[in-house]
């Protein structure tokens, strides 16, 4: 069984409901970042007594996940389905391919791991 | 059942003796009358001198008449001179610290701090050295520089020296006044702010007391001082400043724009982004000046009298009013008040407010507020935008413009009303010349601060430069210049 990868970018406080979401399609564990970017959405202008700032980087949240490849589609449709509000700025999700996973209490390796 | 009825005229006898030498009355040397003592301590409550019911019809006092009220502080006017020292001192650590930390960006904010902290020790000990004499002394006879007689405070005593308080130890009115003498030079470090090397800083700082702020201080406020319009019949020019709005303010101010011109933009002024790293900081810091700033006001009357009243209730409107004012200039201007607007406003309240305090009504405090609130904001917002230097924290926006504007606004509003003082020597030019007076003083501020730091400037550039390298900057001034950084996580 071939593991994949998820990189899900999504808006801060979206984080909660996309938890939820994956919990509930059988996704046990995942590591979450602070990040900050930008794709097409625009940033905001702050003034600071005359100065203007044209704030570009916006605060997102990462997660990785690692799964089988046969999970991806429902984490995917689970990641969406919490994490979207129509507007823009709403994230990305890549998936990537995975060489090993290896669970290093027991040295575990491959699905096992997950 | 009294004392005299059960055993006779004896303790009488003891009581008087005892009352006698309380008064300070040695055995041989004449006696103050009842009224003389009475007269001395009533000159405690109203800041009087309280020899001067002792003095006979040609003015001179006995050989040896005294009273215990005679070269003693008194206690209510040196505990609130104790106090404003101490909130002085607040004002720069860490209320300024605090201020401008939370301006700079995060690498830069122990910068900020260390300059602070640097600052402080350096002054003190200038100031116990020289510094006090240069400024209060009167040994060189001269309306621009004391003297050296008070040099390691020699002399400087727990006793007023009556020159400067009946009221106030002297040691208290020099550790007060060394307080404004350490916030000063700290106020320059807003302009040339993330991009100034440490050593250099503190060398300027060194040089600059000498040249620019002991003469200053000494012309404005020295017994002789060549400024001093309100106690030397004979000053030159006759122009008053309560609390130091030439002194400290356009001094420092102006020297700051001089100072950030010399040394140039910040690298990547105008393109990267450089926000305050903390308004949350900036915010405390405010806080902790507009308190503090109550000592640098309401203490500059040298009393615990009227005039410090005066002076606490017109520092109180002025602020307000200016931080207020400041917000809404902001709505209409962009749409939204921010917090560095009040902020900002409340400062240049404190700051116009400064060289008027004591002279000027409630009315006079509004008005202040309003235009403190607006000329500051529009040369932070637009000045400096159409000439595109780089003051950092606005220290020119702020008290350079601040000082100018409130010593030109004290010629307009002072009224002796509020402060008798103003009758001394000042009865005739009062609400008629004394605005012409504060244009004189404004420009001598200004071509000594100028002057002063232009060369001051040029010559600590040649010797040993003013920036740090370029890396240096880069890398900020925390890590390059003190090897520490302000938050760790």
């Amino acid at each position: 069984m071939a593991l994949k990868k998820i990189e899900a970018i999504i808006k801060p406080f979206k984080l909660e409901e996309v938890k939820e979401a994956l919990h509930e399609a059988g996704v046990e564990g995942m590591t979450v970042t602070e990040v900050k970017g930008f794709g097409r959405q625009k940033g905001h202008t702050e003034i600071y007594r005359g100065s203007e700032y044209t704030v570009d980087f916006l605060p997102k949240v990462k997660l990785e996940i690692i799964l089988d490849s046969a999970s991806v589609e429902k984490a995917s449709a689970a990641i969406i389905k919490a994490a979207k509000t129509g507007k823009i700025g709403d994230g990305k999700i890549f998936v990537l391919p995975v060489d090993e996973a290896i669970r290093i209490r027991t040295e575990d390796k491959g699905a096992k791991a997950i | 059942m009294t004392i005299q009825n059960v055993l006779g005229w004896r303790p009488l006898v003891v009581l008087s003796v005892f009352w006698m030498s309380l008064a300070g009355v040695r055995a041989d040397a004449p006696a103050p009358t009842l009224e003389q003592r009475v007269a001395g301590l009533e000159a405690y409550l109203g800041n009087g001198d309280p020899s001067a019911p002792l003095k006979d019809e040609k003015g001179n006092i006995p050989e040896g008449l005294t009273t215990a009220s005679v070269g003693v502080a008194g206690p209510g006017h040196n505990a609130w001179l104790m106090t404003s020292a101490a909130l002085v001192l607040f004002m720069t650590l860490p209320g300024l610290a605090l201020f401008y930390g939370g301006l700079v960006r995060s690498k830069n904010v122990l910068s900020i701090l260390a300059q602070c902290l640097g600052i402080t020790g350096l002054v003190t000990i200038l100031w116990w050295a020289v510094g006090y004499s240069l400024v209060f002394g009167k040994g060189f006879n001269s309306p621009i520089l004391g003297g050296l007689e008070f040099s390691f405070l020699k002399g400087v005593t727990s006793a007023p020296n009556t020159d400067y308080a009946y009221w106030v130890s002297q040691n208290v009115f020099s550790m007060y006044q060394m307080m404004f003498a350490i916030i000063t030079p700290a106020l320059i470090i807003g302009a040339i702010a993330e991009r100034i090397k440490f050593s250099a800083l503190l060398l300027f700082v060194g040089a600059w007391m000498f040249i620019v702020y002991f003469p200053l201080a000494h012309m404005v406020w020295g017994v002789n001082g060549l400024m001093n319009g309100v106690w030397n019949a004979g000053a030159a020019i006759k122009a008053v400043d309560f609390a130091g709005g030439t002194v400290v303010h356009m001094s420092s101010g102006w020297s700051a724009l001089i100072l950030c011109m010399i040394l140039g933009k910040r690298l990547g002024f105008g393109k990267e982004p450089m926000p305050p790293h903390s308004m949350v900081l900036c915010m405390v810091g405010t806080g902790m000046l507009w308190v503090g700033w109550y000592g640098f006001n309401a203490g500059s009357a040298v009393a615990a009298d009227g005039v410090a009243a005066n002076a606490f209730m017109t520092t109180t409107l002025a602020t307000g009013v200016a931080a207020f004012v400041w917000a809404v200039a902001e709505y209409f201007d962009k749409g939204k008040a921010s917090v560095l607007g009040f902020c900002s406003g409340a400062v240049a309240g404190l700051v116009v407010v400064t060289p008027a305090t004591g002279f000027i009504d409630a009315s006079g405090s509004i008005i202040i507020g309003v235009a403190a609130g607006l000329v500051p904001w529009f040369f932070c917002t637009r000045v400096k935008r159409w000439f595109g230097y780089d003051d950092a924290l606005d220290t020119f926006g702020v008290h350079a413009v601040g000082g100018t504007l409130g010593a030109f606004l004290t010629g307009v509003l002072a009224t002796a009303d509020v402060n008798a003082n103003l009758n001394l020597n000042l009865k005739e030019i009062v609400g008629k010349t004394l605005v012409a007076e504060q244009c004189k003083a404004i420009a001598l501020t200004l071509v000594l601060s100028i002057v002063g730091t232009t060369v001051i400037a040029f010559v600590i550039k040649s010797l040993m430069g003013l920036r740090p390298a370029t890396e240096s900057e880069r890398e900020g001034l925390d890590v390059s210049d003190h090897e520490e950084k302000g938050y760790i996580y």
